[in-house]
């Protein structure tokens, strides 16, 4: 494929570059959208499209006025705040829970792993409206079923920050789950058992020795779990009320009510956010694969 | 050895070996489910039990039975023929009461008219003429002793003096702090007799404490008159009772010796002739016992009629409709993305590494750049004074595209004749697909007008497509990337064409590949809310979109419930399959 051999016919060439031609507008298919918005953020007029200005290259026709909205609007404000407190929460809560989860799973002898797995894998295979139903009733009005019918209990979550918080835990869940199990396929269990065996205590041993190595899949664990909950607006939206308002809520109210080119400002933004947890992914994988490569498995 | 041949092979501390080997298995095991156990209590909790509590919805029904306990209990029995006997209009009637005071017969009201329409008025209707049952009653007790003025005569009569003494001491307390009021615990010997009453005044009490009331301070309702009425001439005197109580019942019990009551049936029918209708009981009876299949019914375009399930009428008809419609575009948008992403894949699997990493970074932008992100690009994109109709207009008037426009617009023509026979079969789905968008074929005819490119299925299957296309490309370059070049080399060195060669040879090795992207992209398809909602106007929803209309706006419940429950046997027999195919540990993210 990558290169054509001197001896390719015209039909093979054509088709050779015709191939790449048809790849190329797939690919600008896939990321024209994304870099089209961020000029459009600089736009000096509340317009969604480029004015003459912009397309003369005039100094003019840009401004960074959506930028100013959005820092001094206090709704936005809001919404940012509200995001920024609910993911690192949620983030954590889902981050120690499956990473320990994980470590039981990846034991050789676990009874019903694939039924606890298919369970704990469900938050990312149930479709989000279903999880936002099924929350907001149960999340208003929690209880406790026993045989005899239910306990009710005396408070509610929809509407607190801890439902959402919740909420979003379940959904990161699945994320670290499935990274972390995958990096501990690559863990080499002998070096547990020599810790062991140089007098090291159960927790010493996961702190000192398991930890570090599978550091890089529990942190990419993580990022998984803050861009579900930092992204997440189906479940926000039933289970939170105006007082947790997050950033992609925001977003969708704004499109759906006044579109306002705001939006496009703090898409800018969560584009930029988006490249650099990128980046840090895949400087992650690459130093996990070189840790793999390192240990004698 | 020759001493431990005849005995088991036994451990250092001297156990059998076996046992031992069996006991630090079992140890192991428990260690691993203790570090499993915290998720999988919080996935129980937060997770699994609010969809258990979604399932338990669709076919739960307290709609009638929660607001009527009494009528309900009773209707069952009625046999659908003229009206129900004077016993039912009694039962509504001290259950209207109760109901009234929680204000839960309107809402009760507008649910039953999703059922047969007229019912909500009827209710709130009844609701204001409800309170005169016992009017009667009541003048003739309060004229026999001035005793039954007093507002707390019932409570003392009913209640035991324990409970008496503890609403007391409950109503001094701050309203504020306090917790929740001391539960009714009713006089045994006079539950026996005034069962009725009883009965009713218990719900009093948890009304009026309900609104932080008590109940000994608060005016009874009349209609406690009347049931007392009924039941007073034939009960034995109730032993136990102060004096001036027993004997303001004795008073009672002769001065309504031979009176004529309030006829709750006339008074029904007084307040609206519907009371006398079978259909408005029909629909209560259909609607009383705790389970129903009924929201079911409902969600494939069925109700409850008098003989079993029967079609809705054609112009409700609107959901099996938008499940067809659902399935189609997610089917559409899959296909798509197999048609976009196979050719990438198959770019970047057989790429050098260092070629194929940089390309693979414009697959995974867009896959961690921010949903709502992708949808606003597309919103901006699409729009009639959008980018794209921009670009296009800009484009017919260069002296490029005025040239061309000719040779577009003969193609154009083509491929609109093409599209037309193509609308004849989707015709036969035009209710389906609500019409095909004849400004998108009739582009070329129209001489080049802006598109509508949004709040349509167009919108919808474009915007989505490119959302969910990395899903495909992942999972597909995974594959691919396991498929050895040197297949393809040795068919061609066979004497393969370059096309037998990739047909016969690599994409019958692909096909796992693009069976595990169509069902990844199915299933997130088949559910998606955001982008269909923001880009889809009327035309371009899902059944997802309805569900959350159902929550937020009609009020629907059970409904939303219902089609969610179809939604998620859908889902879940998809993801059946996934598992079959790839295996739910093969999962992997970020390729």
């Amino acid at each position: 494929m990558s290169s054509l051999p001197p001896y390719a016919t015209t039909g093979q060439r054509i088709w050779h570059y015709s191939f790449r031609i048809i790849c190329g507008l797939i690919f600008f298919f896939l990321i024209a959208p994304i870099i089209v918005i961020i000029p459009l953020s600089f736009n000096a007029q509340n317009f969604f499209t480029f004015t003459p200005e912009m397309l003369a290259l005039n100094p003019e026709g840009f401004s960074t006025k959506h930028y100013e909205d959005f820092f001094t609007n206090s709704d936005w404000q809001l919404a940012l705040k509200n995001s920024l407190k609910i993911a690192p929460v949620a983030t954590i809560l889902s981050v120690s829970l499956g990473t320990l989860a994980a470590i039981g799973l990846s034991q050789s002898h676990v009874p019903f792993r694939r039924a606890i797995m298919a369970i704990l894998i469900s938050p990312m295979i149930v479709p989000l409206i279903i999880s936002a139903t099924g929350m907001y009733f149960f999340y208003s009005n929690p209880y406790i079923p026993t045989p005899f019918g239910k306990i009710e209990l005396p408070f509610t979550l929809t509407g607190t920050y801890w439902g959402v918080v919740l909420a979003h835990a379940a959904l990161g869940i699945p994320f670290v789950i499935i990274t972390v199990t995958a990096t501990l396929v690559g863990f080499d269990q002998s070096l547990t058992r020599a810790a062991a065996n140089m007098g090291a205590n159960p927790v010493t041993t996961f702190f000192k020795v398991q930890m570090p190595l599978i550091l890089p899949g529990v942190v990419s664990g993580g990022l998984f779990a803050f861009i579900t909950s930092f992204d997440e607006v189906v479940v926000v939206l039933f289970v939170g009320s105006a007082g947790q308002k997050t950033l992609p809520w925001q977003m969708f109210t704004g499109l759906r009510e006044q579109i306002s080119p705001t939006i496009l400002a703090v898409a800018t933004i969560l584009i930029a956010v988006s490249i650099l947890l990128l980046f840090t992914l895949e400087v992650l994988r690459r130093r996990s694969e070189r840790l793999r490569g390192m240990s004698p498995s | 050895m020759s001493d431990t041949t005849s005995g088991p092979v036994l451990a250092a501390d001297g156990r059998p070996l076996k046992a031992s080997l069996n006991r630090a298995l079992r140890r192991q095991k428990l260690r691993a489910l203790m570090l499993i156990a915290p998720l999988l209590i919080f996935i129980l909790v937060s997770f699994v039990m609010p969809i258990a509590d979604m399932l338990f919805r669709s076919v739960e029904n307290q709609i009638a039975s929660e607001p009527l306990p009494r009528t309900t209990a009773l209707l069952p029995d009625w046999d659908g023929q003229g009206t129900p006997d004077d016993m039912i209009y009694e039962a509504l009637a001290r259950d209207l009461a109760v109901a009234v005071e929680a204000k839960a017969h309107t809402r009760l009201g507008s649910r039953l008219n999703y059922e047969q329409t007229g019912i909500s008025s009827l209710f709130r209707k009844t609701g204001r003429g409800v309170d005169e049952i016992g009017e009667i009653a009541q003048d003739v007790l309060e004229d026999t002793n001035d005793i039954w003025k007093e507002r707390d005569t019932f409570g003392l009569l009913f209640g035991t003096p324990a409970w008496v003494e503890a609403i007391n001491a409950w109503d001094v307390e701050d309203s504020q702090t306090r917790g929740a009021a001391p539960t009714f615990d009713a006089n045994p010997n006079f539950a026996e007799q005034f069962p009725g009453t009883t009965s009713l005044y218990a719900s009093y009490v948890l009304q009026t404490t309900s609104e932080d009331d008590n109940p000994l301070g608060e005016k009874p309702w009349p209609i406690l008159f009347h049931v007392l009425a009924q039941e007073l001439p034939s009960a034995a005197p109730p032993s136990g009772v102060p004096e001036n109580l027993a004997l303001a019942l004795g008073e009672a019990s002769a001065a309504l010796n031979g009176l004529t009551l309030d006829d709750p049936k006339a008074v029904f029918l007084d307040i609206d002739d519907d009371w006398g209708d079978a259909a408005v009981w029909t629909t209560i009876q259909t609607y009383s016992p705790a389970y129903t299949n009924g929201y079911f019914l409902n969600s494939v375009d069925m109700q409850k009629g008098l003989d079993g399930p029967e079609w809705r009428p054609e112009n409700e008809q609107i959901y099996i409709v938008l499940f067809v419609r659902t399935m189609i575009m997610s089917l559409s948008i899959m296909g798509m993305c197999v048609l976009l992403g196979y050719p990438i894949a198959w770019l970047l699997a057989n790429l050098p590494d260092r070629k194929a990493n940089m390309l693979m970074i414009l697959v995974l932008l867009p896959f961690w750049t921010s949903l709502l992100v992708r949808t606003s690009a597309w919103k901006v994109l699409l729009q009639q004074q959008g980018v794209i109709n921009d670009t296009l207009i800009w484009y017919h008037s260069t002296a490029v595209g005025k040239l061309l426009d000719p040779v577009f617009n003969t193609l154009l023509n083509a491929f609109y004749a093409f599209a037309n026979a193509i609308t004849w079969g989707w015709n036969l789905l035009n209710n389906v697909w609500g019409g095909v968008d004849a400004t998108y074929f009739d582009w070329a005819a129209q001489g080049f007008e802006r598109l509508t490119l949004i709040n349509n299925q167009t919108g919808t299957i474009i915007a989505m497509t490119h959302i969910l296309l990395p899903f495909m490309i992942l999972p597909l370059y995974s594959v691919m990337k396991t498929i050895p070049p040197s297949y393809l080399r040795a068919a061609k060195s066979l004497g393969a064409t370059n096309w037998t060669a990739f047909w016969r040879v690599y994409f019958p090795q692909s096909v796992p590949g693009i069976g595990a992207g169509c069902i990844l992209v199915f299933i997130l398809s088949i559910g998606y809310y955001i982008t269909p909602e923001l880009v889809g106007g009327t035309k371009g929803v899902f059944i997802s979109n309805r569900i959350a209309y159902h929550i937020s706006s009609s009020l629907n419940w059970g409904l939303a419930a219902a089609l969610g429950t179809i939604l998620l046997a859908v889902v879940m027999g998809l993801y059946w399959m996934y598992d079959k195919i790839v295996g739910i540990d093969n999962v992997k993210l970020g390729g």
